[in-house]
C-alpha cells in the first residue's frame, strides 16, 4: 500500500486543541515561575491570533530555539531538569509550545497524549477535591477534543455530550479499579522527593514569631475521632516537639541522647485514670513527632515513646496519614528521670536576662510548687496581656517581656516560664504542639489547625515527674477553654482564618470540611490496609496485591476479549450521521415501515412516501440530511437537522395518527 | 417542520431537454432512454440486446440526434470485412499516392446493428477502435473523432446465423440494455402515430458543439465519499464470492459501475453518488459480465437483484 499523506489538523479542531492546551496547563501556573507562565500565555495567544488571521505557523527552526531557550531556562531556574518541578515546568513549556506546530492529526495526538500526562502531574501538588473535579473536566475535555479530532465537524454541544457520556460510562469502571486495583505500599507510588517543599506545621526550634506566624494559617493539622466524647478543651494538649536547649533566643529540640536516655519512660497511671481512644488523621509535616494527646498508652505501628514522652514516628510524616492512639489523661511520667535529662532541664545560657535571674533567685531554697505558682502569680498580677501582636523583644529577651512590653502569646509565657523555673532550679522545658481543636458539628471529627499551634511548659517535680503548667492560661485562661480567638482583647485583629463571625458561614465552612474529610478518609486515605479490608467484606478474603493483579489481570484479558468479539460482530464503529439515520429508521420501523438493510436512503423515503404519505416530508428531509451527511459533503446543519428529524419522528405518532384518522 | 432537504431535480438543464427530446420519439422508454445517457456521460460503450423491431436503431439515432452529433450507421453482416468499417486507401492515379477513405466507424455515433451477425474478426475491428479510440489502417494510426460513442445492437444469440460475442469483446462495452416490448399505452400511441423513424431525423440538437464533453467531465466529477466505496466493495465483493457466477466482476467493470453510477447521479441532478445510483446502473454493467455457472448464460436481473438484497449498506 502507498504511504498515504499524513491526515491535516482541521482549522475547526483548533480551538478544541488551545482549550485543552489551556485547561490541563493552566492550574499549574500557580506554582510555577512567573516568566514561564507569562511565556506559555504568549505562546497560546500567538497561536490563537494566526488561528484567526488564518497565517501560516512559524518556521521550525524558530520553534526549536524557542523551546531550547525555554528549557535551558528552566534548567537554570531549578538548576536541574528533573524532580517533580522542573518536571512540570518543561512539560508546561511543551503543553504551550505544541499548538505551534499543528501540522497532521498525529501533532494533534501527541498534544492530546501530553495533556493526559500534564493532567496527572497536578496530583503532585493537590490531591484535593476541587483538583479532582478539574481533572475529571479536563479529562473530558480531552475526550470531547478526541472526538473533534476524528469525527470531523460537529456542533459543539454534540461533542460535549458525548465526551459527557464517555466519561460517565467509564465512571464505574474507575470505581471498580480505585477499589481493587492492586495498592503496593512503597516507592512507585510515592512521590518525587522534592514534593514535601512548603508543608507548614512546628518545627524543631522555636524562635520568637515562629507559632505566632503559624496562627495565621487556618490549615489543618489532622482531624480526630474520638471513641467516646471529646475530653474538654483544657485537656486536649496534643505533644510536638519538646524543647530542652536554650541559647537566649532560641529553644532547641535536642536529638534523642543514645543510651539509658532513650530507653522506654516510666509511666505510672492512676486507678481511676480517663483514658481516650480516637483515631487521628494527620497531615504531612515533614517531621516524625506524631502530635499524640498526652500521654499516648497505644501507639501505631511503626512508632514509639520517645525519653520526652512524645509519640514519634519512625519516619517523617511525609504524607496524611491514619493513626489510632489511646491517651490517659491522668499520668505520673517519669518519676525517676535520668540526671542528665534534669541536667539539660536546668541548663540556661550565661549573660542573659539579669533581671530574670535576680526574680528567679529570690524563689530558690523554696518548694518547687511554691515556686510554680509564685511565677504564675507573677504573670497574673503584673498586668499581662495575651495578644498575637507583640512588641519587638531586645536582646535579652526574657527580661523585656516581664518586665517592660509583658504582652505576649503563648511562645514568650511558656519561654519566660521555663527560663525563671530553671533560674530557680527547677526542671523545666517547653513544649510545642497544638492545643483544643473545634468540633466539627456535621462529621463529629475534632479538627486541630494550626491556629491552634500552642507552646507550653514542663516542669518535674520530684515524685511526681513531668508535671504540665500552662503559664497562658494563667494570663488568658480563655486561651486554654476556648481558643485564640476568645482569648485575644477585643478589637485586636483576627487572623484572616479565624474570621467566621456569621454563622451561615461556619456552618458552611464546617460541611465544607466535613467532605474534605470524607474525601481524605475514603479517597486519599484508602491504604493497601484499607483496601485488604473492603476486599475482605467483599467476600474476597485475604487477598494480597499478587492475587489481586492476577485477578483484575484475567478479568479484563476476558472483558476486553468479549468486547472484541462483539466489535467483529458488530463490525466497524458507526459514524454519527449512521448512527442517527438508525435511530430514524427505528422510529419507523415501529410505525411499520422497515427499511431493509440494502435500501439507500433516497429509495427508502420514496417508498415511505408511496405507503405513508403522511411521513413523507418527514422522511425525504431525513434522508436528504442522510444522504449528504454520508454520501456527500454534509456539515454539522445537517447533522442537526437529521437530529430534529428523529425528534419529530419519535413525537410524531400522536400528531400523525390524528392526522391519518381525519 | 424540518429543512428542505437538498438536491432537487434542475429542470433546466439541458439533459432535461435531451432525454424530454428523446421520450417524444421513443415512447415509454424512459428509464432505458436514461440509462442510455447515462452511458453515454460516463464516456462507455452501449450494447442493445433485443430482439428486431423494438425501437433500437431508432434510440441511437435519436440519440445522435438530440446530441448533435454526426451519425453513422454499419449493418453487419457476415460476410462483411473489417476494412467495410475502418475504411481503406485507394490509390490515386493523379496524385501517385494512396489515399484513406475513411469507412463509417469515422462518425460521433457509431449505431452497430446487429454486431453478432458479424464473424468475429470484423467484430474486433470494432471493438479495438472501441477501446483504443484509434484505428490502425496500413501502418498509420488515425484517432477517432471525440466524443466517440458506440451503440451496438445485437439479436438474443440464439438466432439463427449469429456469432456470440466473446466476454473479454462484451467487457468493453460499458452496459447492455433491453428495451422490451413497449407497455399498452405506448404502444397504442405509438400505433396511433404511424411510425416514428421520421420524427427521429426531424429532433433537432439540444447541445452546442463541445458541450457534451463538458457534460462529461462534469459526470466524472460527481463526488464518491468513502462510504460509497465501501458500498461498492461489497458489491463487487459479493459478486466474487457468488458460487452461481463463473468469476466475479472486473476491476474495469467496477470502474464502469462507478463511473456509470456518477452520470446518473449527475442526470439525477446530485452532487454525490448514493446507492441508489449504483444498485439503479448495476444491472446493465453486470448482467453482461456476469455468466451463470450452471447454465453458462449471462445472468438474469433477478440475480443482479438478489446480488443486492443480500449487501447491506452499512
Amino acid at each position: 500500500m502507498a504511504k498515504a499523506e499524513p491526515a491535516p489538523v482541521d482549522r475547526g479542531a483548533l480551538p478544541w486543541l488551545l482549550a485543552a492546551a489551556l485547561a490541563t496547563a493552566a492550574p499549574h501556573a500557580g506554582h510555577l515561575p512567573v516568566w514561564l507562565s507569562l511565556l506559555a500565555g504568549a505562546l497560546l495567544l500567538w497561536r490563537v491570533w494566526l488561528w484567526r488571521q488564518n497565517a501560516s505557523l512559524p518556521p521550525r527552526w524558530l520553534l526549536a530555539l524557542l523551546t531550547l531557550a525555554g528549557v535551558a531556562a528552566i534548567g537554570w531556574q531549578y538548576r536541574t531538569l528533573f524532580g517533580r518541578d522542573a518536571g512540570v515546568a518543561l512539560l508546561f513549556l511543551f503543553m504551550a509550545a505544541k499548538p505551534m506546530e499543528m501540522r497532521t492529526r498525529r501533532d494533534a495526538l501527541v498534544l492530546v497524549m501530553l495533556g493526559y500526562f500534564l493532567l496527572l502531574t497536578h496530583f503532585f501538588y493537590a490531591q484535593s477535591i476541587p483538583v479532582g473535579a478539574w481533572l475529571l473536566a479536563t479529562a473530558t475535555l480531552l475526550s470531547a477534543v478526541l472526538i473533534r479530532l476524528y469525527g470531523g465537524a460537529q456542533t459543539p454541544r454534540s461533542i460535549g455530550s458525548l465526551a459527557a457520556k464517555i466519561s460517565l460510562q467509564a465512571l464505574p469502571l474507575s470505581l471498580l479499579l480505585f477499589l481493587l486495583f492492586p495498592r503496593v505500599a512503597g516507592p512507585l507510588w510515592g512521590l518525587p522527593q522534592d514534593a514535601h517543599a512548603g508543608v507548614s506545621g512546628l518545627s524543631e526550634r522555636m524562635a520568637p514569631g515562629s507559632i505566632s506566624s503559624l496562627i495565621q494559617s487556618g490549615a489543618i493539622a489532622m482531624r480526630v475521632r474520638f471513641a467516646g466524647a471529646i475530653p474538654p478543651q483544657s485537656d486536649l494538649y496534643w505533644r510536638g516537639p519538646v524543647f530542652d536547649d536554650y541559647d537566649g533566643q532560641t529553644w532547641r529540640a535536642l536529638p534523642a541522647p543514645a543510651g539509658r536516655a532513650s530507653a522506654a519512660p516510666t509511666v505510672a497511671i492512676a486507678a481511676d485514670a480517663r483514658s481516650v481512644s480516637y483515631a487521628s488523621t494527620l497531615e504531612a509535616h515533614n517531621q516524625r513527632w506524631l502530635l499524640a494527646l498526652d500521654l499516648p498508652t497505644t501507639l501505631p505501628a511503626g512508632a514509639e515513646l520517645s525519653g520526652r514522652l512524645a509519640a514519634i514516628a519512625r519516619e517523617p510524616v511525609r504524607s496524611r496519614g491514619l493513626y489510632n492512639f489511646s491517651s490517659t489523661l491522668d499520668f505520673v511520667a517519669n518519676r525517676d528521670e535520668a540526671p542528665e535529662v534534669l541536667q539539660q532541664a536546668l541548663q540556661l545560657p550565661e549573660g542573659f536576662n539579669p533581671r530574670a535571674r535576680a526574680l528567679a533567685a529570690g524563689w530558690r531554697g523554696e518548694a518547687p510548687g511554691q515556686i510554680i505558682n509564685r511565677a504564675l502569680s507573677f504573670f497574673g498580677e503584673q498586668s499581662f496581656a495575651y495578644t498575637l501582636q507583640p512588641p519587638l523583644l531586645g536582646r535579652d529577651a526574657v527580661d523585656d517581656f516581664l518586665f517592660a512590653a509583658r504582652r505576649g502569646f503563648c511562645e514568650h509565657y511558656a519561654g519566660a516560664f521555663v527560663f525563671l523555673m530553671r533560674a530557680a532550679g527547677v526542671p523545666a522545658r517547653v513544649v510545642a504542639g497544638y492545643q483544643g481543636g473545634e468540633e466539627n458539628p456535621v462529621d463529629g471529627y475534632l479538627v486541630v489547625r494550626q491556629s491552634d499551634a500552642h507552646a507550653w511548659a514542663e516542669v518535674w517535680l520530684a515524685g511526681r515527674g513531668w508535671q504540665r503548667v500552662d503559664p497562658t492560661a494563667a494570663v488568658a485562661p480563655a486561651r486554654v477553654e476556648q481558643g485564640v480567638a476568645s482569648a485575644l482583647p477585643a478589637g485586636e485583629e483576627l487572623p484572616l482564618a479565624m474570621r467566621f463571625d456569621a454563622e451561615w458561614m461556619r456552618a458552611l465552612r464546617y460541611r465544607w470540611e466535613a467532605v474534605n474529610n470524607s474525601w481524605n478518609q475514603w479517597v486519599l486515605g484508602y491504604t493497601p490496609e484499607r483496601q485488604r479490608d473492603t476486599l475482605a467484606r467483599l467476600g474476597l478474603g485475604k487477598a494480597d496485591w499478587r492475587t489481586l493483579t492476577l485477578a483484575l489481570g484475567a478479568a479484563a484479558g476476558i472483558a476486553l476479549t468479549a468486547l472484541t468479539l462483539a466489535g467483529f460482530r458488530r463490525g466497524r464503529p458507526l459514524d454519527p450521521a449512521e448512527h442517527e439515520w438508525q435511530r430514524f429508521c427505528r422510529q419507523l420501523r415501529r410505525r411499520g415501515l422497515i427499511r431493509a438493510d440494502w435500501e439507500g436512503p433516497l429509495a427508502f423515503a420514496a417508498r415511505v412516501a408511496d405507503e405513508r404519505p403522511e411521513l413523507a416530508a418527514l422522511t425525504t428531509a431525513a434522508a436528504g440530511h442522510y444522504a449528504v451527511l454520508r454520501y456527500g459533503h454534509g456539515n454539522a446543519d445537517n447533522l442537526v437537522g437529521l437530529r430534529q428529524c428523529v425528534r419529530d419522528a419519535a413525537h410524531a405518532p400522536a400528531r400523525l395518527f390524528a392526522e391519518t384518522s381525519i | 417542520m424540518p429543512t428542505q432537504a437538498p438536491a432537487p431535480l434542475r429542470k433546466e438543464s439541458p439533459l432535461a431537454e435531451i432525454l424530454d427530446a428523446t421520450n417524444r420519439v421513443i415512447l415509454g422508454k424512459d428509464g432505458e432512454i436514461r440509462m442510455a445517457l447515462a452511458c453515454l456521460l460516463a464516456r462507455g460503450h452501449l450494447l442493445i440486446e433485443d430482439l428486431p423491431g423494438v425501437g433500437k436503431t431508432t434510440l441511437a439515432h435519436t440519440l445522435a440526434a438530440v446530441l448533435g452529433m454526426r451519425f453513422s450507421r454499419i449493418q453487419f453482416t457476415s460476410d462483411m470485412l473489417p476494412a467495410d468499417i475502418i475504411g481503406i486507401s485507394i490509390f490515386e492515379r493523379e496524385r501517385s499516392s494512396f489515399r484513406f477513405i475513411p469507412g463509417p466507424i469515422f462518425a460521433h455515433v457509431v449505431l452497430a446493428d446487429e454486431i453478432n451477425r458479424a464473424t468475429p474478426k470484423t467484430q474486433s475491428a470494432l471493438l479495438e477502435a472501441m477501446e483504443e479510440h484509434q484505428v490502425t489502417s496500413e501502418g498509420e494510426t488515425r484517432p477517432m473523432p471525440d466524443p466517440f460513442f458506440v451503440i451496438a445492437t445485437q439479436n438474443p444469440s440464439h438466432h439463427i446465423g449469429a456469432y456470440p460475442l466473446p466476454e473479454s469483446q462484451l467487457d468493453r462495452f460499458m452496459m447492455r440494455i433491453a428495451l422490451g416490448y413497449p407497455d399498452h399505452a405506448a404502444e397504442r400511441a405509438l400505433l396511433e402515430g404511424g411510425g416514428r423513424r421520421e420524427s427521429a431525423a426531424s429532433v433537432s440538437a439540444c447541445l452546442a458543439p463541445g458541450m457534451l464533453a463538458q457534460l462529461q467531465s462534469q459526470a466524472a466529477a460527481v463526488h464518491v465519499a468513502p462510504a460509497l466505496l465501501d458500498y461498492v466493495q461489497a458489491l463487487l465483493a459479493a459478486t466474487r464470492d457468488e458460487p452461481r457466477f463463473v468469476h466475479g466482476l472486473s476491476p474495469r467493470a467496477a470502474l464502469a459501475l462507478l463511473a456509470a453510477a456518477r452520470a446518473w447521479a449527475f442526470i439525477d441532478g446530485r452532487a454525490m453518488v448514493l446507492p441508489e445510483d449504483v444498485q439503479t446502473v448495476l444491472p446493465a454493467i453486470a448482467r453482461h459480465r456476469l455468466r451463470l455457472a450452471q447454465t453458462g448464460s449471462g445472468a438474469g436481473s433477478d440475480d443482479i437483484a438478489e446480488l443486492v438484497q443480500r449487501t447491506p449498506l452499512s
